[in-house]
């Protein structure tokens, strides 16, 4: 197969030389492998534990490609089970979420618990005694599924290495983020469920590119001028991160104000009273070092292959997957601290709004993006590599800068590519 | 607003979606009261939700459609540059309530939208306040409610709806 004898990436550190071939994202070998090596063997997001407050509540959600009934049982547990009957495989659970008993699966009238254990089937004299005690009758769970500070994953590879060690240096990160507040957090009620005609890697790119802001969201950075003259905030700069296993972050200060906990004068007085109480609280409990980072630093996490948590604006979870080389489906949700103030909630959510989401005075034009992108890699026969060497060599790349990206692609090349690497050693372009 | 006819308030929807249609948006907006929201809720919320403690799509106060409508008349809103072409077709106008100084009305919408060779469809419900001007009505409120699962494969809110 092509696929297998070309580059995939061409690296040359000494000549600071990092070219992804365009192929990645268009070619349907390249495709189907990545859902064996990448999507089967890596832990995946979920959902977080906040969407399940209660014992019997339910969300149907496809991960993968797997329709996963994500529930909590009657006696309080998180399960992940396959959304598929035990019997002949019918959907058994064919609602978006609510809350319920048990499942009765509509084709034979098999009825499960919220543990997806069968309770009863009509016509249960047909079968041997002891046919329900017999764990190939019950729904099945996934594979894996753990969970890191109320984010719940599953993995389709039973033998992947557990959540805590996979996250790597994305787990102190995910501290920060949590450590807003001491209440816990919620996702906030509302699902943006949208779509964007490009390969799903170049949402990853983007999620961690800080190179687009300026030009790509001119429009957002003009409005952004007439609401704060807190543009000197911004001007800070920040860093990339690789995270190990192909995360990777941006740390920066930014010039938008954030709820947890960087003022802005479009907020007023009310405003400033509430920040100021939230920004003393994180002084109180971990230290002026430790708040100031909480609170004024803005996060782009990134969590290989598929997640991203941006805590910049408002806090946000996103998750996508393909479902053809060129079209991929997002979730995204908005995620608060549960202490905060109506006044705080009602302006995260305002900031969530202007900058992030298919209606944002941002995102839809990165989508935009990411769609001229797929257009322009109809030409990579011809015109093959892009270049992420920004920031090469240097000892501390910025967060403008692509070493994020150079980080999930090795991760990528490791797991679609197995040694030997004869790839990654390269050749100068 | 007791002696609103369904016709006058249909002659308003209908050129609403033609200024809409035409890419005439800073004319548009000045059908909006000056206290006027524009919202779009995700599709997993009731149609009553309020955006202060819900995510939408879209929670526009008078402000901020501003913004909308100046942003979207720039070049560097990309995902609108080259503008899109739309057709809106509003139909099943009914007048919901009346009082002194304001109508609730619903509609539903079809609206095409067609960028480089790619057309999408949105449609739903869109639910209006609308007040009496001089001589044309003011929206007080626009609320549309999005039938579709999400926005796929549509995408984005990148025109208005």
């Amino acid at each position: 197969m092509s696929t297998e004898t070309q580059p995939a990436l061409l690296v040359d550190p000494a000549q600071r030389i990092f070219k992804v071939a365009r192929r990645n994202f268009v070619d349907p070998d390249i495709f189907a492998a990545e859902k064996e090596r990448i999507f089967d063997r890596s832990w995946l997001y979920l959902g977080h534990s906040s969407e399940l407050p209660k014992p019997g509540d339910y969300i149907t959600r496809i991960v993968a490609g797997r329709g996963i009934l994500f529930t909590r049982d009657s006696k309080g547990q998180l399960r992940a089970l396959l959304n598929t009957c035990p019997h002949r495989g019918a959907q058994v659970c064919r609602e978006r979420k609510g809350n319920a008993k048990s499942f009765q699966c509509f084709y034979h009238g098999w009825v499960f618990g919220s543990d997806g254990k069968l309770r009863s089937q009509p016509g249960e004299e047909s079968y041997p005694e002891g046919f329900k005690s017999r764990d190939t009758s019950n729904m099945q769970a996934v594979p894996r599924f753990e969970s890191y500070r109320d984010f719940n994953f599953v993995s389709f590879d039973r033998n992947i290495i557990p959540l805590v060690d996979y996250l790597a240096g994305a787990r102190e990160y995910l501290d920060v983020i949590c450590d807003q507040t001491d209440a816990g957090m919620s996702i906030v009620a509302g699902s943006q469920e949208y779509s964007i005609r490009a390969n799903w890697k170049l949402l990853t790119e983007n999620s961690i590119d800080g190179y687009h802001a300026l030009t790509t969201h001119a429009t957002y950075f003009d409005i952004l001028m007439s609401s704060t003259d807190n543009l000197a905030a911004g001007t800070g700069g920040g860093f990339g991160y690789d995270l190990g296993n192909g995360h990777a972050v941006l740390e920066y200060a930014a010039p938008w104000g954030r709820p947890v906990a960087q003022w802005i004068p479009g907020w007023g007085e009310t405003g400033k009273t509430e920040i100021n109480r939230q920004y003393d609280k994180l002084v109180s409990r971990h230290g002026t070092e430790r708040a100031d980072r909480i609170a004024l630093k803005n996060r782009n996490l990134f969590i290989f292959p598929n997640l991203v948590i941006n805590d910049i604006m408002a806090l946000t979870v996103r998750t996508y997957f393909p479902t053809a080389p060129d079209y991929m489906v997002i979730n995204a949700w908005a995620l608060a601290p549960n202490d905060e103030t109506g006044w705080a909630r009602k302006y995260r959510l305002n900031n969530f709004l202007e900058f992030l989401g298919p209606g944002g005075f941002a995102s839809p034009d990165d989508a935009e993006a990411l769609e001229h992108c797929q257009r322009g890699f109809k030409n990579s026969k011809e015109a093959m590599w892009n270049d992420i060497s920004k920031g090469m060599g240097k000892d501390n790349p910025s967060h403008n800068d692509e070493l994020q990206m150079r980080a999930f692609w090795t991760q990528w090349n490791r797991q679609m590519y197995p040694a030997p690497i004869s790839s990654i050693k390269g050749v100068a372009a | 607003m007791h002696s609103v006819s369904r016709i006058e308030v249909e002659d308003f929807l209908f050129n609403e979606a033609d200024l809409l249609d035409q890419w005439r948006l800073p004319e548009w907006l000045t059908l909006f009261t000056d206290d006027a929201k524009y919202e779009v809720p995700c599709t997993d919320l009731p149609p009553d939700a309020s955006p202060d403690t819900n995510l939408f799509y879209i929670a526009d106060d008078r402000t901020r459609l501003g913004e909308r409508v100046k942003r979207l008349m720039k070049r560097t809103a990309h995902a609108e540059f080259p503008h899109s072409k739309t057709s809106r077709i509003v139909g099943n106008v009914r007048i919901k309530a009346r009082k002194d100084d304001e109508i609730e009305v619903s509609c539903v919408f079809q609206t095409l939208r067609t960028k480089d060779g790619i057309t999408d469809l949105y449609f739903g419900t869109n639910n209006y306040r609308l007040t009496g001007g001089d001589d044309t009505f003011r929206i007080r409120e626009k609320r549309c409610l999005l039938a579709g699962d999400g926005l796929r494969s549509s995408g984005r809110i990148s025109i208005v709806l």
